[in-house]
């Protein structure tokens, strides 16, 4: 019965050589390190769904964010330990996205014919560091709104274009419903949607060239 | 080292595939519990309440006529406090009797009101209709109106019991 459903689905959506080319890849001998861009998306993964239950009851308005995490935090079951991956996996997903930039780098897996896959990883690694910014925000708690209000001030040290970068992040001259509102927004939507995307080119590119190969010495 | 283990039945491979199926299965409930547990918080939490509601002096209150109180309770519903409007008619009779009804339509809980051109309570939402005391005239609505028990203490003050949950 499982194999002839399998077979009916498989006939129609190609399973098998998806899976195939998916898991059964010839991969060259390497090391532990190679696991971190895995280990990246495990993470990216996380963050979206503990993200999607956070969601259930967080409020971004300013008289009601700091309650509703507050609530999350203490009254909701298991609240503590959705927010606590959620706050966590923030963290390493950044050291884990960056070490997966350090191995790539020192490894040289970003020459010919990887130049895209390096550049997409770039961008992910910068929207990484997006999410992390944004996010931060949102409990609404006084080391989130001077956390944010420095941040944004040192993006208004750029020379010329510097205060309009400031009020553009902030949605006017000073931290107020408007930041918190777009930063959510960017947070959840805008910033995920672009991670999504990039991994999905990212990944496919992964799955055509294959991974490189540790250089040897004379390489 | 043989390639099977036979004679009991159960092979390595099959051996294998259930345990990980098993261990799946333990993974899938100790991450969904606790997620359905997430979801589902603010309905398992027990909201019951049980108290008597003052409504104001029965001195007053005209006869034979159904008067609306209004009265609010303050609830603490998820990190806010809420104040719950609530409504009921105080129906006098001439022979001293006492009556007091819900507004709560018993189809799907919008609110009547008395009109006293038609001496009906009517719900705008379906068109249901209750009489002076409380019985279906016509419409949606299953049962009457629901009544509260009440009681009138020493300083003439009539006093509602409101159950929830």
């Amino acid at each position: 019965m499982r194999t002839r459903v399998l077979g009916w689905l498989d006939e129609r959506m190609g399973l098998t050589a998806i899976y195939h080319s998916v898991l059964d890849r010839k991969v060259p001998k390497v090391n532990w390190a190679f696991t971190l861009g895995s280990a990246s998306l495990f993470l990216a993964v996380t963050q979206g769904l503990t993200g999607i239950f956070l969601m259930v009851y967080y409020v971004p308005h300013p008289d009601q964010a700091y309650e509703s995490v507050n609530y999350i935090t203490h009254d909701v079951a298991f609240g503590w330990l959705i927010r606590g991956i959620h706050h966590w996996g923030a963290t390493l997903m950044v050291v884990v996205v960056f070490l997966h930039m350090l191995r790539t780098f020192f490894y040289a897996a970003y020459k010919y014919p990887r130049e895209i896959t390096w550049l997409t990883g770039v961008l992910l690694l910068l929207i990484t560091l997006g999410m992390g910014f944004t996010g931060y925000l949102l409990p609404w708690n006084q080391r989130a709104y001077w956390a944010t209000t420095v941040g944004t001030s040192i993006a208004g040290t750029v020379p010329f274009l510097g205060p309009f970068i400031e009020s553009a992040l902030r949605g006017g001259s000073d931290l107020s419903a408007l930041t918190l509102a777009r930063f959510f927004s960017a947070h959840i939507w805008t910033l995920p949607a672009a991670l999504a995307g990039l991994i999905g080119i990212h990944l496919y590119l992964v799955i055509r060239l294959g991974i490189s190969h540790i250089p040897a010495e004379d390489e | 080292m043989p390639e099977k283990v036979s004679g009991e039945g159960l092979d390595r491979r099959s051996f294998v595939t259930g345990v990980v199926g098993l261990m799946g299965g333990i993974i899938a409930a100790v991450i969904g519990l606790p997620a359905l547990g997430y979801l589902l918080a603010p309905a398992l939490k027990n909201t019951a309440s049980d108290e008597w509601v003052p409504l104001g002096p029965l001195e007053g209150v005209p006869i034979d006529q159904p008067t609306l109180f209004s009265f609010t309770r303050v609830k603490q519903v998820g990190w806010e406090r809420n104040a719950a409007s609530y409504g009921v008619y105080v129906i006098r009779g001439s022979d001293g009797s006492l009556s007091i009804l819900s507004n709560i339509c018993t189809h799907l809980s919008c609110r009547v009101s008395w009109k006293d051109e038609n001496q009906d309570y009517v719900c705008p939402c379906h068109d249901g209709h209750f009489g002076k005391d409380g019985a279906v005239l016509s419409g949606p609505p299953p049962r009457p109106l629901d009544r509260f028990e009440h009681r009138v203490d020493e300083a003439g003050t009539l006093l509602i019991h409101l159950v929830e949950g």
